[in-house]
């Protein structure tokens, strides 16, 4: 793809935009390739799943999205903007990222809550509503925020990126610890913001139900490569390549077996 | 004491090295490097301080004390594993320690403006900064590494180096300061300490010796403290790259 001048300013309608992506890491026996000419974009308050099997680079490409790591090649696009042009605090608080395993800091709920408009300067954000609106009662909000279970811990950290008022969610494996109602909640959430307030949404699973149900589009990756990318219900009706019939094959035939998590390359 | 009676001494290294050699330990040749080196070191800066004493020239006594500083710099550099670079953000950060400590003494006529009490206090000074140093750059690089989770959550919310890494500076810090704090804890009840000792067996007053003593006590407390947070303000930001991504 041609490289476009970064210093068009001009709001895009493309939330994210992948162009020639790539990512080598070092490893122990050479440079190993984690993501190769990965291209595609997204369009504002589109739901996105990315399914693949472990190590095909998932995580990898969602932590490109906010500059949690530098791609080697290519480039990537945040509202018509290279990431690496915009100020990081206002990419990243824009670009919330829901990791696979949640991260408490110190504190109670309520000081988790309030660490987002702390580190951007902002008025404290109603913990209230922000509970109310991941679906967990108010009442948590003085407790300390490690004796949580982990689906509140996971809904928590949600909670917490939603305080920063962002317009790009992605999110890894997000209700992979779940059990099934607590990850329905999560999507149902996800969904109405996804409705309210035009969300666009990356959504990293494992299950391929849940893809089905929560995408717009889907892309299957495989080996650091997008190897098919459609809509999410032409996707799963009508896959267009053996590889994509193959894994839809073994994915249905495994239910609901989730992967061993941590086998996802971490961000 | 002559040179005699004290080549008596030399008794005790001898005894540490049969015991090395019966129990194997293999220290032998390392205890033998040390004593040399202890013995060589020590009569030469018996010679210089007496020099530097007699002259009394205060530029010769700053220029000493700069030596102090560069060689703890130095040292504190290695154990600083690259975080702290080779020798600047050390140094920084124990000079900013000596001047800040040693010009309030001095200031504040707290002690005469002369070598033979510059330069033993700056030494002191100058070591506890040093070790603190190696202390802060050890714990500052095991805190990050072990909360590196958390690390990255906050710099995923949009934190920048300086609001990512306040946390693990600050447990450094403490880590940092806790040996001094606890050793100033047990003054006087597990051991007397070196240079009130020292005073005393040379025939002070223990009372003045004990004053002295408190001066350092309180001094190398608050250099431990302006070290970690010099040397915390100089290498947080070496914790990160320019697109604000852990690099520990």
């Amino acid at each position: 793809m041609p490289h476009a001048p970064v210093a068009k300013h001009e709001p895009s309608p493309w939330a994210i935009e992948f162009r020639g992506v790539g990512r080598t890491l070092p490893s122990e026996d050479g440079p190993k390739s984690i993501l190769t000419g990965v291209s595609g974009r997204l369009a504002r308050g589109r739901v996105l799943t990315l399914i693949g099997p472990s190590g095909a680079g998932k995580s990898t490409l969602l932590s490109l999205c906010n500059l949690l790591q530098t791609p080697d090649m290519g480039e990537v696009f945040i509202w018509g903007r290279e990431v690496r042009t915009w100020l990081l605090a206002e990419l990243r608080r824009r670009v919330g990222l829901v990791m696979q395993q949640p991260v408490m800091l110190p504190g109670t709920v309520a000081d988790n809550l309030a660490v987002p408009s702390r580190l951007h300067g902002r008025p404290q954000p109603d913990g209230y509503r922000l509970l109310q609106q991941v679906g967990l009662d108010p009442s948590l909000l003085q407790r300390p925020a490690a004796e949580l279970s982990g689906g509140q811990k996971q809904r928590v950290a949600l909670a917490r990126i939603l305080s920063n008022e962002p317009d790009i969610l992605l999110v890894d494996e997000g209700t992979s610890g779940l059990d099934r109602e607590s990850a329905e909640i999560m999507e149902r959430h996800v969904r109405r913001l996804v409705a309210s307030r035009s969300l666009t949404v990356v959504w990293v699973t494992h299950d391929l139900e849940q893809a089905r149900r929560m995408g717009d589009e889907t892309w299957l990756m495989d080996k650091g490569r997008v190897v098919e990318q459609g809509i999410t219900e032409a996707f799963f009706e009508a896959p267009q390549t053996e590889i994509a019939k193959r894994f839809l094959r073994a994915g249905l035939r495994a239910d609901r077996r989730t992967l061993a998590p941590g086998e996802e390359d971490e961000s | 004491m002559s040179l005699w009676t004290l080549s008596l001494t030399l008794a005790f290294v001898v005894a540490a090295m049969l015991v090395s050699l019966w129990q194997r330990l293999g220290l032998e040749k390392d205890m033998l490097v040390a004593t040399v080196r202890a013995t060589v070191q020590l009569l030469l800066i018996g010679y210089i301080l007496k020099f530097v004493f007699h002259v009394g020239n205060l530029a010769l006594t700053a220029a000493m004390v700069a030596v102090m500083t560069c060689v703890a710099a130095d040292n504190a550099g290695r154990r600083g594993r690259g975080l702290a670079g080779r020798f600047w953000r050390p140094f920084v950060a124990i000079a900013a320690t000596e001047v800040l400590t040693q010009g309030f003494l001095l200031a504040g006529h707290v002690i005469p403006v002369r070598p033979s009490y510059i330069i033993p206090i700056s030494g002191m000074i100058v070591g506890n900064s040093m070790v603190a140093c190696g202390l802060f750059l050890n714990r500052l690089r095991d805190e990050t590494q072990a909360r590196s989770a958390e690390v990255w959550t906050l710099l995923a919310l949009g934190a920048n180096p300086k609001q990512a890494s306040r946390a693990v500076v600050k447990a450094a810090t403490k880590a940092s300061m806790i040996p001094t704090i606890d050793s100033a804890k047990t003054m006087g009840l597990v051991q007397l300490p070196g240079m009130m000792t020292g005073q005393i067996i040379a025939g002070a007053d223990p009372i003045q010796a004990v004053r002295y003593q408190l001066l350092i006590v309180f001094a190398i407390m608050a250099s431990a403290a302006i070290t970690s947070i010099v040397l915390g303000l100089l290498t947080y930001p070496r914790l990160f790259n320019r697109f604000w991504q852990l690099l520990v």
